[in-house]
């Protein structure tokens, strides 16, 4: 005979209940408790190096989505490219990250932030300086497993993140 | 009973204040309704801290120290806000509703001993009041259900009225069998009769008690008048604002006022070593409260006909078995120990919960509508 029809249930529901008060709370304080992505994440915005870019356009003509705008002018003393406009319009960004794989100088990564959040639509369109890498905007390991292997470990739930004090 | 010296019992008779009785009526008014309401924004934090505990959150941790000041800052939000009435609403009864909701809630805390003789008015008939106070809310309830013009409003208003209804009568009945053993309907005299706690006594009667009362003032597993996947609110659909605050602090202080009246009536209220005496009566308050939160973590929402089977089918017969058997024990052994009955009860109370969970079934009779 089963007792869990004769109250036994409730008992067993109850001491399953009063267990969980001794576990670990499974949630992050967010704005003080962070955790950390993968590393395999393929990440969010781009970060470009101006000193690898030769201005060769090899991204704009691998993106998809074309957002890529690239303006570029002769150094005839360097004798080189010299990129006047690097403008990423990340609102038509789908994060596919061809044109990191498309880069021959590896001048391009995927950015491995994910609070990018923007309060106007035209500060979505980022040009220049405001591509470069910076502490807020670290690159990413995607296409690049040695940076990949430098990244944080990814933090899980089930590891222990005390409640924090006030 | 434990002798009590008499200089310590002067100073709470009402005889003995100063103006006869009407400091002793102004200071515990007061104290009343601080207490309660000291108590009530304990009891929203415990209870969200302590379901969030169970369902492995925290819970409310930003304002304040632990988050201890979030109550209060919710209070202050809903103050805050807009009062909207409904254009169709009944004016008058629906203003007055959340008032007659509140006021018997208060009513039940003037008769519960805070200590020895300690409260505003000892009546013999303590828990005859307690019984006939606390049904009042339904009619604030009902009020609110009826005034807002909206059928939601209504039809929780009416599973409110039908449960306390059904409730009623095994909770009255489990309140019997702890008067037999007792032998007074006065809160105090109740509290100063219990050397045993009459959880051991009656257990079954606790029980009955237990689920009753929670039915009673709708908590879950029985919050069936303001179940939110079915009528959006119940009876407080249409309130907003200050009068919404009532009926949420109403919702609470009957909580306590219910753990307040289980822990006298079967946890030996004020009564226990070292700690002072009102001290043990808001521990075991807030323990018998916490017993609800545990049952709410648990339980999924029963539905209508479980919940009017669960009162008619179940509580009610055993009530009724457990009062007969309390009667005979009291009539027939009046000098035998209490021990001897705590362990009849308790394995009286076990074989009657397995029969009465085995005959019982619901969705007989069948009604067309």
């Amino acid at each position: 005979m089963k007792f869990e029809n004769f109250g036994l249930g409730i008992v067993k529901g109850l001491s399953v209940a009063i267990q969980y008060v001794w576990r670990h709370a499974l949630v992050t304080q967010y704005p003080e408790q962070r955790l950390n992505i993968s590393r395999r994440s393929r990440g969010n915005e781009l970060v470009w190096s101006r000193e690898r870019c030769t201005g060769c356009a090899t991204c704009a003509k691998a993106c998809p989505q074309g957002v890529i705008e690239i303006v570029t002018a002769t150094d005839m003393t360097e004798n080189k490219y010299k990129v006047e406009t690097y403008r990423v319009d990340t609102g038509y960004c789908i994060q596919c990250g061809l044109c990191v794989e498309a880069c021959p100088y590896d001048a391009l990564f995927m950015g491995y932030s994910y609070e990018r959040a923007k309060y106007r639509r035209a500060e979505l369109v980022q040009t220049n300086d405001e591509l470069l890498e910076s502490p807020q905007r670290p690159v990413s390991g995607y296409f690049h497993p040695d940076i990949a292997k430098k990244l944080p470990k990814q933090t899980l739930l089930i590891e222990k993140i005390v409640e924090k004090r006030k | 009973m434990e002798p009590i010296s008499a200089g310590a019992l002067d100073i709470i008779q009402p005889t003995y204040w100063p103006g006869n009785y009407w400091w002793h009526w102004l200071f515990y008014t007061v104290v009343v309704i601080v207490f309660m309401l000291v108590m009530v924004i304990g009891a929203i934090y415990f209870e969200r801290r302590a379901m969030g505990k169970m369902q492995t959150r925290l819970g409310p941790n930003r304002t304040g120290p632990f988050g201890l000041l979030q109550p209060i800052a919710d209070a202050v939000k809903v103050l805050l806000k807009e009062n909207i009435v409904p254009g169709v609403a009944d004016k008058i009864v629906h203003f007055l509703a959340p008032v007659i909701a509140f006021t018997p809630v208060l009513l039940i805390f003037t008769v519960i001993p805070f200590q020895n003789g300690a409260m505003l008015a000892d009546l013999n008939i303590g828990i005859l009041f307690i019984v006939a106070v606390s049904s009042i809310a339904t009619v604030g309830v009902f009020m609110a259900g009826w005034g807002s013009g909206n059928k939601y409003s209504l039809l929780g208003a009416m599973r409110n009225v039908a449960a306390v209804v059904s409730y009623e009568i095994p909770m009255v009945l489990a309140i019997l069998g702890v008067v037999m053993v007792t032998g007074s309907l006065s809160m105090n005299d109740i509290v100063n009769a219990q050397n045993i706690p009459n959880i051991l006594v009656q257990p079954l009667g606790f029980l009955l008690f237990f689920t009753a009362a929670c039915a009673e003032i709708n908590r879950s597993p029985f919050d069936l008048m303001e179940a939110d996947s079915e009528l959006t609110a119940g009876f407080h659909t249409e309130y907003s604002g200050m009068r919404f605050a009532m009926f949420y602090l109403v919702e609470y202080a009957e909580a306590i006022a219910m753990s307040a009246v289980i822990s006298t009536l079967f946890l030996s209220g004020w009564r226990g070593p070292w700690l002072p005496p009102w001290l043990w009566l808001i521990i075991k308050t807030f323990f018998v409260f916490f017993l609800m939160i545990w049952v709410r973590t648990i339980m999924p929402r029963v539905r209508i006909d479980q919940l009017m089977g669960l009162a008619w089918k179940f509580l009610f017969p055993l009530a009724v078995i457990n009062l007969f058997a309390t009667a005979i024990e009291v009539l027939a052994w009046p000098d035998a120990s209490q021990w001897i009955f705590v362990g009849v009860n308790i394995v009286l109370a076990g074989a009657l919960v397995f029969l009465g969970s085995r005959l019982f079934k619901t969705g007989l009779g069948r009604v067309e509508v």
